[in-house]
């Protein structure tokens, strides 16, 4: 406004210069209220997480301000801790393919749909999730129980009974059926950008569908799998519900240990579970920043 | 160009042989129906286990609506409820509005640190919910146990913790959504605005904002969504006085499954799709 009014100034330089303070502070009125949020209460809690995986567990849960490096020594001699890494990441992996195979085909088939229904469709997907994650995992509990809705119709066919409950497989069901609507709506946004009139020209270059598709449209749909799959790994691995409440004791994930070093442990062991939690998300880090660099050269 | 693309089509058809492409929609539509039924039959069976008479919730053997009776009556679930609800709201209003600013700084304006700001949005969205929980918990212990050394004040986890903590977590989510959608739109729409005199307010107002309103109530729904139905960061950040309704069917589910679980389930799933029906007809007119 202020530049409008303003008679023709003296020189360019001034007027760049005063607009460049005006931009600057426009840019700091955006920045300010997210960069203060996520420093106080995410930045710090991870400051204070990395000091205490340094002290020393007190007598009754708390920490003494003695430096040691023994919580990290543990969590690399323990088997308990290095099996829950193996499971947990495998699980993860496991639950980001079988989302993308099962993702992939329905975000087409939305985007391919007609405009009018797009919507209708993206919600059904949504609907599910908006539903509580515990209500969903809860939901597969009534179906897999001993004497839940898969064993009454196995038993009414005269099959044994099966136990599905407590098993890696209920596991996976849950987290699939937990974590799909975070694959589709990414791959979707990406999908919907697609010009399908592409596939159109491939083929009439000669292509057949599936080079087509391998050569066209999945390098460039790749973002959606990229986000979709960081979207679905990363929560899935730090998973303690589901492995709780469908895989018993018996499926341990590192969500699990976490939980029971800071909340059930008696008492309490702070340190140890924040060094384990860091290396936890240090490893993450490493797989996602690796995961990241593979999928952009690829779309160049 | 309307020639061209007619002349192409004839050519095809006496080709013949080739349709225009599709990815086998026959197989696509009969996944795509499949993959709806794995994502509704769980639900569908939860809402019907709601209303049987059998105590376990493992068979329909009668229809009775007792278990939303005793949901009425007990208090504790109801004060949880209103208090998830609340939480979410807080959280999606703040996350949406600090959000979108974000994604407005970022989308539009070069400025020094912002590559770094921009890795650094990520985070919360890589880092395991869990380990932000936990060092959320820690801190906020952290934090009290200054305060109370400093100014004698003793706080406690409550719901302002909850909500401090899962508007943290929003943000970035809010953020990608509504990022995604600054950058789909023409942006010489922006600049023609700005060539016609207007002011960078009136051009946010009057051309950015109705374009990328569906990315802002993505955003917003994706707060919420988000809020409603986190557990893990509500479990470690509240306090033993104040329930959310996850915790609460969480230690209930711990104990045994009764339909009175189904009950309060249907319950939120009844709520969530008027939302969702009711952002829907929000969102109609204007675009």
């Amino acid at each position: 406004m202020a530049i409008e009014t303003v008679p023709p100034p003296a020189s360019h330089e001034a007027l760049s210069q005063q607009r460049r303070a005006r931009e600057r502070l426009k840019v700091f009125g955006l920045v300010f209220p997210g960069l203060f949020w996520l420093t106080f209460f995410f930045a710090l809690p991870l400051v204070v997480i990395f000091i205490y995986s340094f002290l020393t567990p007190g007598p009754r849960g708390d920490v003494v301000w003695i430096f040691t490096f023994d919580n990290y020594a543990r969590l690399f001699t323990e088997s308990l801790f290095v099996n829950a890494y193996i499971r947990s990441i495998w699980l993860g992996i496991l639950t980001t393919v079988i989302c993308l195979i099962i993702g992939y085909p329905l975000a087409v088939f939305i985007a391919q749909a007609p405009p009018r229904w797009r919507t209708i469709l993206l919600f059904m997907v949504l609907i599910p999730f908006w539903t509580n994650f515990l209500v969903r995992t809860y939901a597969w509990m009534i179906i897999l129980q001993n004497n839940g809705l898969i064993n009454w119709i196995v038993t009414s066919l005269g099959f044994p009974r099966l136990s599905l409950m407590n098993t890696q497989t209920a596991v996976l069901i849950g987290l699939v059926y937990g974590e799909l609507p975070f694959m589709v709506l990414p791959l979707y946004a990406s999908i919907d950008r697609f010009d399908f009139t592409l596939m159109q020209a491939a083929s009439d270059l000669g292509a057949s569908k599936f080079r087509a598709f391998t050569r066209v449209m999945l390098p460039l749909t790749m973002p959606g799998i990229a986000a979709g799959s960081v979207l679905v790994f990363i929560p899935t691995v730090g998973q303690f519900v589901v492995s709780d409440l469908l895989g018993g004791a018996k499926v341990d994930m590192l969500g699990n240990l976490l939980q029971r070093l800071f909340t059930r442990a008696n008492p309490p062991n702070w340190p140890l579970g924040s060094a384990l939690a860091l290396m936890f998300m240090l490893v993450l880090m490493i797989l996602i920043v690796f995961y990241f660099r593979s999928t952009t050269e690829d779309d160049r | 160009m309307i020639d061209l693309s007619q002349t192409s089509s004839q050519t095809a058809q006496k080709s013949s042989t080739r349709k225009p492409f599709s990815l086998g929609k026959t197989t696509l539509t009969v996944v795509s129906v499949l993959t709806y039924m794995f994502l509704y039959i769980p639900i569908i069976i939860l809402v019907l286990y709601s209303f049987t008479t059998d105590a376990f919730g493992a068979r329909l053997t009668g229809f009775t609506l007792s278990w939303y009776e005793q949901l009425w009556r007990d208090q504790r679930l109801m004060g949880a409820t209103l208090n998830t609800l609340y939480v979410a709201f807080v959280s999606m209003i703040v996350s949406t509005i600090i959000g979108t600013m974000t994604a407005l700084a970022l989308e539009r304006f070069r400025f020094r640190g912002r590559a770094v700001y921009d890795a650094f949005l990520y985070l919360p969205v890589v880092i395991p919910e869990i380990v932000m929980a936990l060092s959320l918990l820690a801190f906020f212990s952290f934090a009290f146990n200054l305060i109370r050394q400093l100014t004698g004040i003793q706080l406690r986890n409550g719901l302002a913790t909850v909500i401090i903590s899962h508007i943290a977590f929003s943000i970035s989510f809010v953020v990608i959504v509504v990022r995604a959608s600054l950058r789909g739109f023409d942006q010489r729409m922006e600049e023609a605005a700005y060539d016609l005199g207007a002011n960078s307010w009136q051009t946010f107002w009057r051309i950015t904002f109705p374009l990328i309103l569906p990315g802002i109530i993505g955003g917003g729904l994706l707060a919420f969504t988000i809020s409603l139905d986190d557990f893990i960061i509500s479990f470690f950040t509240t306090g033993p006085g104040t329930s959310l309704l996850p915790v609460e069917v969480y230690s209930q589910v711990k104990r045994a499954v009764t339909p009175k679980i189904n009950a309060i389930s249907t319950l939120m799933l009844a709520v969530s799709m008027t939302l969702v029906v009711l952002s829907q007809v929000v969102q109609r007119p204007r675009t």
